[in-house]
């Protein structure tokens, strides 16, 4: 994938190798998990069902990926922030699921061409920048992260991933300006 | 900033030049102070993915967008925009979906 993403006159295209294609479904398929734990169960309340609302966690989540994920909205308002969450993060944690499964399940086990519309390309983006949050999130990572990479040992356990975190970064900005025809 | 409603005001004029009481409690009974949307900075986000979704999300031009983004970067935090409490909830949650660290308060 030297280029990433750009605009063609059947949509937006990208390449991927093998490896690329297996490591970008194996993390979408983690990060889809990981938005299941501590997800609100479906409502029992015959009322609460009938209305349709579903009813979801009042606290915010333990885990600093899903905390970052599913922020506070409110930042020195607790009440509100748990009425706020309760209403919206059923919500939230579908949206971000199902965008991370439209980019599992259009990659296999084989290099792959992917070509997305418009409709796809927003899912594809959304999946793509929650995927560096929760990446960048479990790494710790700062602004300066591209210039710390520079200086690790050659055997420092997080350059790997760093390595990933990189290549997320220059693919989901492809998509960007691509989308934005920047 | 400038989307939603603005504050209403109550014009100088309407009080009296002889009026000795200040206009303050005036001001606090009829005006509801605005809400307002923030967007924090974060590590993580990239620059122009955040000026992107400014764009796409409340139709500000490049540059308005891109001014923003400046300024979430370099004073770690910008208003993004502003009217009644439920419009603002309205576009936490769209920012949140997008996955921009992002908050509400009145004014």
């Amino acid at each position: 994938m030297a280029h990433g993403f750009r605009r063609t006159r059947h949509g937006l295209e990208a390449r991927f190798s093998r490896a690329e294609a297996s490591v970008l479904r194996q993390l979408a398929t983690e990060l889809v998990a990981l938005l299941e734990t501590d997800a609100p169960p479906v409502p029992t309340d015959p009322l609460e069902a009938l209305v349709g609302i579903a009813v979801g966690q009042t606290q915010r989540p333990a885990d600093p990926v899903l905390a970052r994920l599913l922020p506070d909205a409110y930042a020195d308002d607790d009440q509100a922030a748990t009425d706020f969450r309760r209403y919206t993060e059923p919500e939230l944690r579908a949206a971000k699921r199902s965008a991370l499964r439209t980019v599992a399940t259009a990659l296999g086990t084989d290099a792959a061409k992917v070509v997305l519309d418009p409709t796809t390309a927003q899912s594809w983006l959304s999946a793509l920048n929650d995927l560096r949050l929760a990446l960048g999130t479990r790494l710790d990572v700062t602004e300066d992260i591209y210039d710390e990479m520079e200086s690790l040992a050659a055997d420092d356990p997080r350059l790997p991933q760093l390595a990933v975190y990189e290549w997320l970064g220059g693919l989901e900005d492809s998509l960007v300006r691509a989308l934005a025809g920047w | 900033m400038t989307t939603g409603f603005p504050a209403q005001r109550v014009p100088a004029a309407t009080v009296a030049p002889q009026q000795v009481e200040r206009p303050e409690t005036l001001d606090e009974t009829h005006v509801e102070k605005p809400w307002i949307t923030i967007v924090w900075n974060d590590p993580i986000n990239l620059m122009s993915y955040v000026a992107f979704v400014f764009q796409k999300l409340f139709g500000y031009s490049k540059e308005k967008a891109t001014k923003l983004m400046l300024d979430v970067h370099h004073k770690g935090r910008a208003v993004v925009s502003s009217g009644s409490r439920e419009q603002m909830e309205h576009d936490v949650a769209r920012l949140h979906a997008h996955g921009l660290w992002a908050t509400l308060q009145q004014d």
